[in-house]
């Protein structure tokens, strides 16, 4: 920061930006993604992009990469203006990307997937020697190591992303764009991507994060931008704002980043759990014995990295895949395995599931919102005023009730799950399962893909049925969460628990180490 | 069995399995580039054909097996469009190639020859003319040598050798080369191919071509080379049988070989053996011919082995952010 600040206050000439973007405005159909946006990015420095989903960051960034044409507007790089019709219009100008779903070929190796369009001539051999040597000289200067000759399917996430990041720099990319980077890596990998970032900004490097974790753009960026419907709200230089303010940008009045809560007042224990065991059908051990339990009125948050035993979990408790051991729902035993182990049951003896995936498990996307909120529930006497006969308006008129309390916006039964946003899809299938008062809730990635209004939202919904008295199982891959929400805290590695805290005496270096095996 | 039969046996092994093997190249270069191709069959009947047709009516074979490549590209192309451009469903575009195929043919050649939907048998320049492979006859009485040298690699027609030459050519530019590079990333991951500033549209349309090309040979092949002029539904489920060894293969050149040669193998022995009996009891002919169909299904039913075909085979390429 101390050498980068006295460059930013210098007067700058229209070649100082690497990028200069003025009056880009995109729209697909009656949706206006992009407004008039105007930002200019200074070269050499760390530029963050914030805003919630939907604001248009991405389709911002899709038309500096060459994936949509912008409807109006001019794109100048480095005070030239350019005309980016394509990826290759692109990568010519000296633009990277790194997608937050990665563009690699998974059964090919480093090198192979490093050179694919950007090959030195006709045959091979060449390209892949030449490649070899070039990333071997990337490696030691900006510490990203990779064996050119592993597979991709067989690499970390943290690694694949190095990959990616080698791809732009073999284009000899001066611009590198990162989308939501972080989203995927433990806490330690992301700092070690962070490190990456300033070795390539002191090399002159430009780089556009985008992200809406704002605590990663107060750590490494030099100045921010920020989104909101479609338009730039705001660009701060990073030192002279606060989180508070960014976030009060992003939505467009006041928000609490902090959960307010009281302590919890534990019960009875609902659930307790003895030496759980899954395999899965590949033979894999997914859980290795776990044991643990929860009492009503408290949220028990399981951290980990995802993959490593939390979903299997879920699904045990949800009635969704056999495991092994012994499990007691309020004192009683109950089976893990076979008759009395499925969702059904599960649900009548007040277990609730919000499960991870919402648009794949928690909702049929072509099917209206009271259907979906019927679903799993769909045997209420309420709903079935005879044997043979559902009552579709009594359904329809509950729906409306529990949307309205939740908050989903439109409040109409009647639309179907996909025309609602991530943040509302998810607050459906929040009304469904928490408006049923379940003993046990167990709740996977409540707001993964949910903006920060809606975000706040959810979590008070989470407290307010903790302090009626349920007991919530809580998985979430963001610390964040874990930590705010929970009231005790239990680390998840390899299928086995690495060790519980109390958020008060925690944070989040300690949880990452534990994270990731290290404890 | 004596040595004479086997010898013959092998042989026709080559010629039998030639059409499976140029068939078999073409999907499997048509799907690791992400394009599923069930239409190898139309194409195939479609070429023989044209082959017969104009082999006949030119008097030159090779005028007949240009015809058969234009016709059988032009018949690729077509499942390209559906595919690639408009992103339709490839199995029900490469099933219309197959209907359109079947009638179109015989449609035409009952209107032209009026042989009842086939063309006259070819003879002369027409037809294929077998090579003999130098020094041939000059071992043609060594041991050993004698018999495989003489009897059974020489006295093919050219694309017999051909065929055989593409095994090579094909893994060379699938694993050595940029383009088949990029076209197996593209049957992979078609994203990565697109981000990295290739066109997926024009290296998926260049398979499909490739397919067409080789799809004409084996057509062409059946029907001057393997027989003397188009009859209806001729290439008899040979796309299918292509299909399957190319499954078995797992998608691989040389493997594709070995497979052809066993499907090959199975159809001269039910061809040598018409009446055979085993442990006294006679084996109808039918249950002879049925051989290759029935390994077909066994090796479909997934017997051999896990198959992971390529990873976006089959699915058109949406961009998407």
């Amino acid at each position: 920061m101390a050498l980068t600040e006295p460059q930013m206050r210098q007067e700058t000439a229209a070649s100082d930006h690497a990028i200069e973007l003025r009056g880009i405005s995109k729209a697909f159909g009656p949706v206006q993604a992009n407004k008039d946006i105007s930002i200019r990015v200074r070269r050499g420095t760390i530029h963050g992009i914030v805003g919630e989903n939907g604001a248009g960051k991405s389709t911002l960034m899709s038309i500096l990469y060459g994936f949509y044409r912008a409807d109006r507007g001019e794109i100048l790089i480095n005070g030239q203006p350019t005309e980016i019709p394509d990826s290759l219009a692109a990568i010519r100008a000296g633009i990277g990307m790194v997608f937050q779903h990665f563009k690699l070929v998974e059964n090919f190796s480093v090198l192979e997937n490093v050179i694919l369009g950007a090959e030195a001539g006709g045959f091979l051999r060449p390209s892949l020697a030449r490649a070899r040597g070039l990333l071997q000289d990337l490696a030691r200067e900006f510490e990203l190591n990779v064996n050119p000759d592993a597979l991709i399917e067989d690499l970390s996430v943290g690694h694949q992303q190095r990959v990616e990041i080698l791809k732009a720099l073999y284009r000899e990319a001066d611009i590198l764009i990162l989308d939501e980077p972080t989203g995927v890596l433990t806490p330690s990998e992301a700092d070690h991507l962070f490190r990456i970032l300033r070795g390539l900004k002191d090399q002159g490097k430009t780089i556009i994060l985008i992200t809406h974790k704002l605590r990663e753009i107060m750590e490494v960026t030099d100045e921010v931008s920020v989104m909101r419907r479609g338009e730039m709200v705001a660009t701060r230089v990073t030192a002279q704002t606060s989180p508070t303010e960014l976030a009060e940008l992003m939505v467009g009045r006041k928000v609490l980043l902090r959960v307010e809560k009281t302590p919890a007042q534990p019960g009875d224990p609902v659930l307790q759990l003895e030496n759980l065991r899954v395999v899965d059908s590949q033979g894999v051990e997914k859980l290795r014995g776990i044991s643990l339990d929860i009492r009503a009125g408290e949220i028990l948050g399981i951290a980990g990295v995802a993959g490593n035993g939390q979903s299997e979990l879920l699904e045990v408790l949800a009635g969704l895949r056999p495991a092994e051991g012994k499990a007691r729902l309020r004192g009683t035993p109950f089976p893990l395995s076979g008759s009395g182990a499925d969702a059904q049951t599960r649900r009548a003896q007040r277990i609730a599931h919000v499960p991870e995936d919402r648009q794949r498990r928690g909702l049929v996307m072509n099917f209206h919102a009271w259907e979906n909120i019927a679903f799993g529930y769909h045997h209420d006497p309420a709903y079935n005023p005879s044997a043979w006969r559902m009552d579709n308006d009594a359904i329809r008129e509950d729906a409306r009730g529990k949307m309205e309390r939740f908050d989903v916006r439109p409040p109409d039964p009647l639309l179907k799950a996909s025309g609602f946003s991530g943040g509302n899809q998810q607050k459906i299938v929040l009304a469904r399962e928490m408006e049923r008062n379940p003993d046990l809730l167990l709740v996977g990635q409540p707001t993964r893909g949910v903006d920060i209004g809606a975000i706040e939202f959810i979590h008070q919904q989470l407290i307010h049925l903790r302090d009626a008295g349920s007991a919530i199982l809580l998985v979430s891959v963001e610390l964040d969460e874990i930590l705010s929400l929970s009231d005790r805290i239990v680390v998840m590695f390899d299928g086995r628990i690495m060790g519980e805290r109390l958020p008060e005496a925690t944070n989040a270096q300690e949880l990452g180490l534990m994270m990731a095996g290290m404890a | 069995m004596d040595i004479a039969t086997l010898v013959q046996v092998l042989d026709s092994t080559l010629r039998l399995a030639t059409p499976l093997l140029f068939a078999c190249l073409a999907g499997l270069i048509s799907e690791r580039a992400g394009v599923f191709d069930i239409g190898l069959e139309g194409k195939m009947l479609v070429a023989a054909f044209m082959a017969a047709a104009i082999a006949f009516v030119s008097g030159n074979v090779w005028i007949g097996v240009a015809a058969a490549v234009a016709a059988s590209v032009a018949m690729a192309l077509l499942h390209g469009v559906a595919s690639i451009t408009f992103r339709g469903n490839q199995l029900i575009s490469g099933v219309a190639i197959n209907f359109l195929a079947a009638g179109i043919t015989v449609v035409i050649a009952q209107n032209w020859f009026r042989q009842g939907g086939r063309t006259p048998s070819l003879s002369g320049d027409a037809r294929m003319r077998r090579i003999d492979l130098p020094f041939a006859e000059s071992v043609r009485d060594v041991p050993f040598l004698g018999p495989v040298y003489h009897g059974i690699l020489s006295g093919h027609a050219l694309l017999v050798y051909v065929a055989f030459l593409c095994v090579p050519l094909t893994w060379f530019v699938l694993f050595r080369t940029r383009f088949g590079l990029r076209l197996r990333a593209v049957g992979e991951n078609p994203a990565a191919v697109d981000t990295a500033g290739v066109s997926v549209v024009r290296l998926r349309y260049g398979a499909v071509a490739i397919c067409g090309v080789l799809c004409g040979l084996a057509g062409a092949y059946l029907a001057t080379g393997l027989s003397a002029g188009f009859v209806k539904d001729m290439t008899a489920g040979r796309g299918f049988i292509a299909l399957a060894a190319m499954i078995f293969a797992k998608w691989r050149p040389w493997h594709a070989m070995g497979a052809v040669l066993l499907f090959g193998l199975l159809e001269a022995v039910a061809n040598r053996f018409q009446n055979m009996e085993i442990l006294g009891l006679a084996v109808p002919v039918q249950a002879m011919q049925a051989l290759p169909y029935i390994l077909t299904v066994v090796i479909l039913a997934g017997f051999v082995g896990k198959a992971i075909p390529p990873r976006a085979g089959g699915s058109p390429y949406v961009k998407e952010h």
